[in-house]
């Protein structure tokens, strides 16, 4: 969309002779004027608290900087496992949703009948919260829930079984897992359709032309110049997964500790907002780290540009 | 009736296309199938759980077909203490979402659809990649301001960051809005007389209304949606994802699942007039 604001409507210069410079010198100034208030507002809502966030993370409760918060997040109860189940669900959620995500883009630019209910059905999870997933497949998970029900049903399990007890860690994983694609799996797709449909469609048919195989379209024509797109979308993503955080809670309670609940524990529980402020620049140093290595290895090569 | 011979054709066309299906084809459509049913399963369940009468979730194993429709749930859901007040205010925390990022976001926007000026590259940059920062990472810092102020535990302390989040992706909807508005009816209406801010006012404005309000749907709805800052922000006045959070661990279970029905279901409301904006709200803009 930003090539489009690109093309903007070029100011027109005819008309202003008459009245010379004011005039000009405030059509220059009017965008400035327009979009002034807005980024102001983001400057102080949004750009400045993150930075502050570091002040805060160094800082005693009176104000002293010290780097103490930063020992104590290190000796804290479930850090590590907190470090550990972040990193477990990140590192399957991610690579499961772009696989699935890809195949139901081409699916969906297939000409397929009912694309648009197909389309629909499966891009509605965009206006879900984390939390309403979570909630939505504890009546699935849950001891007394569906699944068990099912299974039981099938004469599969003779009992149900705990799939959210807390030390069912393989149970739990899997639940958080089912939840978050579920929910997150439509913006994936969304993002990688509007990047397919950046890409001419005549490079596909000269493909077709030439004899290929729809696999090797796939994989040596869309994919590669999918790249800028899946790298935007990794980024995102993995952001938001670095952040999970109502799902966990909903699903699982206090049974599989993620960075994130631990910062809203010390928040909002504990009112230690120097902790809960070190837990969040943990947070945000990891996905800088992920954001930078996705920018590194993903770039898109330069030659691309210069054919 | 004209209908029936095309009808016929249409259906032997139909049979003709059946007749020659390759198994490729079916193996598509096994696919679409396939995922359509994980989509919509769950939110069945929900439905069915949520609609039960209240003795259900004691049938155990639970029947996967409705056995009677009840109400009990949502009504106990809505009825519970803070629940009603909570959902007030999120609506009230929406409303005020709506109307910052549009009263912010559409002189932005419109910049950006009808200028050029130093830095506008920069500008659009900056807005489309502001959603790397983490969410969890502002909310600390001005939760510490929000109590400097007084303003903690208030509505507004929510709308403010909820405002500064759907700002940046208000603006580029605005502004690909206003770029759709040919730039020259605005020029004939000034050549008949009126000033620039007159020709937006009657000429722009109205004929951008329909992506306006899919620019205020996509704001409330990220609005009503947020939990982290929302659990962060409140403490007695939350709203109702706060509330929900705030209740987990001590409600039973029929509470939870009415609970998430209820956040469920403006989803499909909200998509379904937001589809001709989904790649602007969510996709990712040129290069």
């Amino acid at each position: 969309m930003s090539d489009q604001i690109g093309v903007a409507a070029v100011p027109r210069v005819g008309r202003r002779s008459t009245r010379g410079g004011a005039r000009a010198r405030m059509r220059t100034l009017t965008p400035y004027l327009l979009i002034a208030p807005a980024m102001l507002f983001l400057a102080y809502f949004l750009f400045w608290p993150a930075i502050s966030a570091f002040g805060v993370a160094f800082q005693t409760a009176s104000g002293e900087w010290t780097p103490a918060n930063f020992q104590a997040l290190l000796r804290d109860t479930d850090f590590g496992l907190s470090v550990r189940n972040t990193f477990m669900l990140l590192a399957i959620i991610i690579p499961l949703e772009f696989a699935v995500a890809l195949a139901m883009a081409v699916l969906a630019q297939s000409r397929l009948r009912g694309r648009g209910f197909f389309l629909y059905v499966w891009s509605f999870p965009l206006a879900i919260s984390d939390l309403a997933a979570g909630l939505v497949w504890l009546s699935i998970f849950t001891s007394h829930g569906y699944l068990n029900s099912v299974l039981q049903d099938l004469h599969l399990v003779r009992h149900p079984v705990g799939f959210l007890n807390y030390d069912n860690l393989p149970g739990l994983l899997l639940a958080v897992v089912v939840a978050e694609t579920w929910r997150s799996i439509s913006l994936v797709m969304v993002v990688i359709m509007s990047g397919i449909q950046q890409i001419p469609a005549e490079l596909d048919e000269a493909a077709s032309i030439l004899g290929a195989s729809a696999w090797n379209r796939f994989t040596r024509v869309t994919l590669p110049l999918l790249r800028p797109t899946l790298q935007v979308g990794l980024m995102l993503r993995t952001t938001a997964a670095f952040q999970v955080f109502a799902v966990v809670l909903a699903l699982t309670g206090s049974g599989l500790p993620v960075l994130a609940t631990k910062t809203a524990s010390w928040a909002y529980g504990a009112r230690n907002y120097q902790m809960a402020a070190a837990y969040a620049v943990l947070l945000l140093l990891l996905s800088s780290l992920a954001t930078l290595a996705y920018l590194t290895f993903l770039r898109t090569p330069r030659e691309v540009y210069q054919r | 009736m004209s209908a029936a011979p095309q009808a016929v054709a249409s259906r032997a066309r139909a049979a003709a296309r059946t007749r020659r299906v390759e198994p490729g084809r079916l193996l598509l459509y096994g696919c679409a199938v396939l995922i359509t049913l994980f989509m919509l399963t769950p939110v069945y369940l929900i439905a069915l759980s949520a609609f039960s009468p209240s003795e259900a979730i004691f049938d155990y194993p639970h029947p996967l077909v409705p056995t009677g429709l009840s109400f009990d749930n949502v009504r106990f859901f809505l009825t519970y203490q803070g629940i009603g007040l909570a959902l007030l205010r999120s609506i009230a925390v929406g409303g005020l979402t709506v109307g910052i990022s549009l009263v912010l976001g559409c002189p932005a926007g419109y910049a950006l659809a009808r200028y050029w000026f130093r830095g506008k590259d920069l500008t659009q940059l900056l807005l489309v990649n502001v959603r790397a920062i983490p969410m969890v990472i502002i909310s600390i810092p001005l939760l510490v301001t929000f109590i400097e102020w007084n303003l903690s535990d208030t509505v507004w302390s929510v709308a403010l960051v909820h405002g500064a989040i759907t700002l940046p992706l208000t603006i580029l909807i605005t502004a690909s809005v206003f770029l759709r508005i040919p730039a020259e009816w605005e020029e004939a209406a000034m050549s008949l007389g009126t000033s620039r801010v007159g020709a937006v006012l009657r000429v722009v404005l109205p004929n951008s209304v329909p992506g306006l309000a899919a620019a205020a749907l996509f704001a409330f709805v990220t609005s009503w949606n947020e939990v982290f800052v929302a659990v962060i922000l409140t403490l007695r006045g939350p709203t109702l994802p706060a509330a929900l959070v705030q209740q987990l661990s001590e409600s039973p279970l029929q509470f939870r699942f009415a609970g998430g029905l209820c956040l469920t279901i403006p989803a499909f409301v909200f998509i379904f007039f937001m589809r001709p904006y989904l790649f602007n709200a969510f996709g990712v803009g040129g290069k």
